[in-house]
């Protein structure tokens, strides 16, 4: 546990340095920033003029442009885990030192996931701004519920992200191969729709969209949605520790 | 403290080590030597638990470096071949980095122990990125003596590094090797033979010796060559010399200089001198040369290995075609 968090932290504080997470953080604030103004904008006109639909924010409007971003941003975030380090020869050190294959996975993937926590809790800004312009207040309980769905999804994108990086040397086939899975994922629901019978049933299951948006967005916990993403998480982190290990064997 | 029995290993087709056999002992210093590509960051890759062996058998303090994988990192200190470095930290953070990892008591004090040991000390604040390949080294360096490993393993240590360095990470490494065991390799000849105490010569996966560095060169060149100068013209002289008891050949390096190697055991000068006067030439110059290690790792390298004898003869004709 000792080294899984002395790698953690490493990383942790290695996103603080590199440009790439700045330029993303950035990115994603501006975005963000930018929907949350246009939604609070749009229902205040519609206060103000009296013949909307009766149209209330939510989280939701902040919460899926942040869910797309991350699709294409935790690729650049966790494409140099594992690949840079082969690529610069420092494996060698970390693999010779007294460090378990998987303690080194796992710690790499803490580091990245507590970056992406720390971005999901500088998002809580636009609900407490949110919650003091609607009257009598956002609905904390969905507020929560959407909060533990991205939680468990950014594990797993990290978690698929750490996966790829050790597979490959080289950051860049990485990032490509990191979101060429994270789509197919994401966008199995098309799929689902059209499918039916037991291959439709087994997309449906593989569907990250869909164990998101289903219940979590609503405000639905179920135990299936929560068990989805810990064992996506736990199964990429497995197979990358199987391909750190393997790749002694190389 | 090393024990390497029978390990061999393929990479697909290509067999990178074959069949090595070689004891280490506490306070021994250890050469490997051979060309690139002989095999000798196979070997310590292997011992340092970084790959395993397709056959055979390694232990270090007792542990097999595949089962007790683990046991065995934590007795060793390992510089690799390309120093594992992260440029984006400073000296200071990627040794503690390093020392947390090893799970040491009072980090801090380890790190800075060891940077005054490799002279970083005021280097330590500085980022990896802006070091020089030297300083660079003796941070690798560093990093391998951290946590006292009871087995040193150093593959090239002192590349890259400028003389007054080298020097001073020689030293350092003759004074760990007192009281631990140290595996290093080089292809540089005289590092091998001021450092260790023991050299094993490798090529193409292969022992092709295993001796202290002094006996090997006394073994491999204890046939003499003998360098003779004269007034005159020496072809006249080379089939009197050859005759000579002892004398194995005899090659004419220049107008008046001759050549000559004798047997191990015989000392054939005097025999010559006497032919060289009988003849009527005047003697201006006789004297023995002894072969360089670079010699004798240039023949055994060149050879098939455990050719030994072969190996003389080889650099004869060599000379001869010269």
């Amino acid at each position: 546990m000792r080294n899984i968090w002395t790698i953690a932290k490493r990383e942790y504080k290695l996103y603080f340095i590199s440009p790439i997470a700045w330029v993303v953080a950035f990115i994603i604030f501006l975005v963000l920033g930018y929907f949350f103004y246009s939604y609070i904008l749009y229902a205040a006109n519609q206060q103000l003029t009296g013949n909307g639909s009766g149209y209330v924010p939510d989280m939701q409007s902040i919460l899926s442009p942040l869910i797309t971003i991350m699709l294409f941003a935790s690729p650049a975030f966790t494409m140099r885990t594992l690949a840079d380090e082969q690529r610069m020869g420092t494996m060698e050190v970390m693999l010779t030192a007294p460090v378990r294959d998987w303690e080194l996975v796992v710690g790499k993937w803490l580091g990245a996931f507590l970056f992406y926590i720390t971005i999901l809790a500088l998002t809580w800004i636009y609900p407490l701004v949110m919650n003091q312009m609607v009257k009598p207040g956002i609905d904390q309980g969905l507020l929560l519920s959407q909060y533990l769905g991205l939680f468990l999804l950014f594990g797993a994108f990290a978690a698929i992200g750490v996966m790829v990086s050790s597979f490959f040397s080289n950051q860049i086939a990485a990032f490509f191969t990191t979101l060429g899975v994270l789509l197919i994922l994401w966008l199995l629901s098309f799929p689902v729709q059209a499918s039916g019978g037991v291959g439709g049933d087994l997309l449906s299951y593989l569907d990250m969209q869909g164990h998101l948006y289903n219940t979590f967005m609503q405000g639905i916990v179920e135990l299936k949605d929560v068990i989805y993403y810990i064992s996506i998480t736990i199964l990429a982190l497995f197979i990358g520790s199987m391909s750190v290990e393997t790749r002694r064997w190389r | 403290m090393i024990r390497v029995s029978g390990l061999t290993k393929d990479y697909g087709s290509r067999r990178a080590i074959d069949n090595l056999n070689f004891d280490a002992e506490r306070g021994e210093i250890l050469g490997f030597l051979g060309p690139n590509g002989a095999g000798k960051t196979t070997t310590m890759r292997i011992l340092t638990g970084y790959m395993p062996p397709t056959s055979g058998k390694a232990e270090i303090g007792g542990f097999d470096v595949v089962d007790q994988s683990l046991e065995v990192r934590r007795l060793v200190g390992y510089l690799p071949e390309t120093v594992p470095l992260y440029p984006e930290m400073t000296v200071f953070e990627y040794l503690k980095y390093m020392a947390d990892l090893r799970h040491l008591p009072k980090p801090n004090d380890k790190v800075e122990a060891v940077l005054e040991k490799v002279h970083m000390e005021e280097r330590a604040f500085g980022y990896i990125d802006k070091l020089s390949k030297g300083m660079r080294q003796r941070v690798g360096v560093a990093q391998a003596l951290l946590h006292q490993p009871q087995v040193l393993i150093l593959d090239e240590p002192t590349i890259g590094l400028d003389p007054a360095q080298i020097i001073e990470v020689r030293n350092l490494i003759r004074e760990v090797g007192r009281e631990r065991t140290v595996l290093l390799s080089t292809h540089i000849l005289s590092e091998a033979q001021q450092v260790c105490n023991r050299v094993l010569i490798i090529n193409k996966g292969k022992i092709v010796a295993e001796d202290s560095p002094e006996h090997l060169q006394t073994r491999i060149s204890g046939a003499n060559h003998v360098t003779l100068r004269i007034r005159g013209d020496a072809a006249d002289l080379l089939e009197d010399v050859r005759n000579v008891p002892g004398v194995i050949s005899v090659t004419r390096q220049g107008d008046d200089v001759l050549e000559f190697e004798t047997a191990a055991g015989i000392d054939a000068r005097p025999e010559i001198a006497r032919q060289v006067v009988q003849n009527g030439f005047d003697l201006l110059e006789l004297h023995a040369v002894n072969l360089s290690l670079e010699d004798i790792f240039l023949q055994l390298t060149r050879d098939e290995p455990g050719a030994l004898n072969q190996a003389e003869s080889t650099a004869t004709e060599q000379v001869e075609e010269a």
